[in-house]
């Protein structure tokens, strides 16, 4: 099938600061990984892999319970649930509660599920402010931009961007030293955090059996997001639940491993409910925003139905060959990487960015190293073949399959495979250092054309494999 | 509304009907090795310092109050309202805040402190973790918002690992409305993956075992 892929590939690909940047973070990012999970530090790594994703299994297998589950343990200890079809409710939601509140200042700790419905923006319609708080976050939401990779948001960003969007934004200039960007960052927004009304976080985990969220981090900004602001609302996807707290022994050791190469990141938050009696600080009022966006339609899908075990390491991306030659903005949604690949058909249809599932190699190197064992490979065939039905569908691919009818058949007889070799051979045209990079004039058009302005073919061998055999056969007898 | 249309929409998707009971979920896998508690110690200050954390063994309690004199150097601090601190002699210490019982008094000395001093409920010595659960005893905000934080504990309290403590603590929510695990020092790569300690908490970690 022919692939119409962005032209923020091309660009991605032909910058070669871009291309560095990309290469040695994910790069570092995959060695620290696989330090982490080396059997002579985690023997049981394979196990653990293993439990997860019987967790996850189980747990989507039978989530009415566990999102129920998980309500009436929020109420026991004072929270609120909400419940969200899209994004539309949690902006209502929180423009409501922001109202009521009269609150004017959000701070925001990273949250993918609020990346994905747009939040920020919404609210800024609103009238409100939500600033984040996690720097790589601060400084996309200073230059306008989408996260690039998932645990690392601004990940194509060099110390010499940071200087720029600061002194554009903040009217600090000419500060190149990451250690001074990030006291610069820190002053700014400990102010922010000081004065904020609300605090939006997303939730790394819902944990059923306690009624409780489960936040991971390295910087403290979502320590301070939920601990300041009178008031915290937690937003996240449904299939962010796991059955029991003691299921967090095998997920924490999973995800930050998998995700920096860290045993525990620097902070882990397990919060249920505002503060209590006798706690001195902590919020008066705690909300858990339960949304589905898409994601019931997900789960009715019981071969594609993994995709919702994701739990955002962001180690596939890492790996990709792929990500990691065209980067996180050349993906049509959010989610990048084979995770965004497999999820992104699936929430926004097959048929709106056709090519994503054909932009693989199906190298495996994905779900090699998926924590929770997501069979990614597989779904990318699932999801090529769904788009070619759809194509079918419309009626288009007719001349590529005829295409591959006729070859099917060439390749049946074997005489004619030889002729057609011969023809080859013959209106070959001329290599260039080994490689055929061009095909001339009368040729050079429609599917092959686009075809061959991707790839150089090895010129055909003087001689075919037949005809040496034929020689050999002749010197060699018997 | 919502949730009604959004439990039906899982419901359908799944083939389940209203209160239909879970299936039993897969057992729980926590595995508790034993060590004793002078092992847990060195491992503890092993993997501590290994994240740029310090470590000091306290031979007494007046041995840590002064470890704390020494990180006081006439800064102002404030103490949590842990037994453990008032027993070593940490309130009365010259420039520590301690006793702190309303939210926003605690909040303008805890933006104002250099340094904050807590105890932990437990640690775990295999990530070198401190275990902080929220109480009247000890708030969030200490451990957080000064760019130093100081955590002295008896060693009793250290556990082998995160299973151990999931073990001892099955629900956790049912004690505190926040468990908090601090492994290492607050730190960011998000600028070229180079590391800034510091970022939004506290860049120093002391950890003294009395």
């Amino acid at each position: 099938m022919s692939v119409v892929v962005p032209g923020k590939i091309h660009e991605t690909l032909f910058d070669g600061k871009l291309q560095l940047a990309i290469y040695s973070s994910t790069g570092r990012l995959m060695d620290k990984r696989k330090t982490a999970v080396d059997s002579d530090v985690l023997p049981d790594y394979q196990e653990l892999r293993e439990q997860a994703r019987l967790i996850k299994k189980h747990t989507l297998e039978n989530l009415d319970w566990y999102l129920e589950q998980l309500e009436s343990n929020v109420q026991a200890h004072g929270g609120k649930v909400v419940w969200c079809r899209d994004g539309g409710e949690v902006v209502d939601f929180l423009a409501g509660l922001a109202k009521e509140k009269q609150a004017r200042l959000i701070v925001k700790s990273k949250s993918m599920t609020t990346e994905e419905i747009d939040l920020n923006e919404r609210l800024e319609h609103h009238g409100m402010d939500a600033v984040e708080t996690d720097l790589g976050e601060y400084i996309i939401q200073l230059a306008h931009e989408r996260p690039y990779h998932i645990v690392a948001p601004a990940l194509h960003k060099t110390r010499y961007d940071v200087a720029d969007i600061f002194s554009r934004h903040l009217g600090i200039a000419g500060e190149t030293v990451p250690e001074n960007q990030t006291k610069i960052a820190r002053g700014v927004l400990r102010e922010k955090f000081l004065g904020a009304d609300i605090g939006v976080s997303g939730a790394n985990f819902l944990v059923a059996d306690s009624g409780a969220i489960v936040l991971v981090e390295n910087e403290g900004n979502a320590r301070l997001t939920t601990t300041l602001p009178k008031i915290h609302v937690a937003v996240a996807g449904i299939e962010k639940l796991i059955p029991r707290a003691q299921d967090l022994a095998v997920f924490l050791k999973l995800l930050g491993r998998s995700a920096t190469g860290q045993p525990l990141t620097v902070y882990t938050s397990m919060l249920s409910g505002p503060r209590r009696g006798s706690e001195i600080d902590g919020p008066d009022e705690f909300y858990v925003v339960l949304l589905d966006n898409g994601r019931s339609r997900l789960l009715a899908d019981r071969e594609k139905r993994e995709s919702l075990y994701c739990i955002r390491c962001g180690a596939c991306l890492n790996t990709c060959p792929v990500y990691r030659k065209i980067g996180g903005h050349s993906y049509p949604w959010v989610y990048s990487g084979p995770i965004g690949a497999i999820i992104t058909p699936q929430y926004l249809g097959t048929t709106k960015d056709p090519w994503l599932p054909f932009a693989s190699s199906l190298c495996g190197a994905c779900a090699e190293v998926c924590p929770v064992k997501i069979d990614i490979p597989k779904l990318l065939l699932m999801l090529r073949s769904e788009v070619t039905r759809a194509k079918q569908r419309e009626g288009q691919g007719r001349l590529e399959k005829l295409g591959f009818r006729l070859w099917a058949w060439m390749m049946q007889h074997p005489k004619l495979y030889e002729i057609a070799g011969m023809m080859a051979s013959a209106v070959m045209p001329d290599a260039e250092d080994g490689w055929i990079r061009r095909v001339p004039a009368p040729m050079n058009q429609g599917p092959l054309r686009g075809w061959m302005s991707q790839r150089d073919l090895p010129p055909l061998p003087a001689k075919s494999f037949r005809q040496m055999w034929r020689t050999r056969k002749r010197q060699v007898p018997g | 509304m919502s949730r009604d249309h959004i439990l039906h929409k899982v419901r359908t998707a799944l083939g389940r009907s209203a209160g239909q009971a879970a299936a039993e979920p897969p057992a729980a896998r926590l595995r508790v090795p034993e060590a004793d508690i002078e092992s847990r110690v060195r491992s503890l200050f092993r993997a501590v310092e290994a994240l740029a954390g310090k470590t000091h063994r306290a031979a007494s309690r007046e041995d840590a109050c002064r470890y704390a004199v020494s990180l006081l150097d006439g800064k102002a601090a404030v103490a949590s309202n842990a037994a453990f601190l008032a027993e070593c002699g940490i309130g009365s210490l010259a420039g520590v805040r301690s006793g702190f019982h309303d939210r926003d008094e605690l909040k303008a000395a805890c933006a104002a402190a250099a340094l904050g001093i807590t105890s932990a409920d437990y640690a775990l010595a295999d990530t070198g973790t401190l275990v902080m659960i929220s109480s009247a005893e000890e708030a969030r905000m200490v451990s957080l918002l000064p760019p130093v934080h100081l955590a002295i504990m008896p060693k009793e309290r250290i556990l082998t690992g995160l299973d151990e403590l999931l073990t001892l603590l099955p629900l956790p929510s049912e004690v505190s409305s926040s468990m908090v695990l601090i492994t290492g020092p607050s730190r960011t790569a998000d600028i070229e993956q180079i590391l800034v300690r510091g970022v939004h908490g506290p860049g120093e970690i002391h950890v003294v075992v009395v």
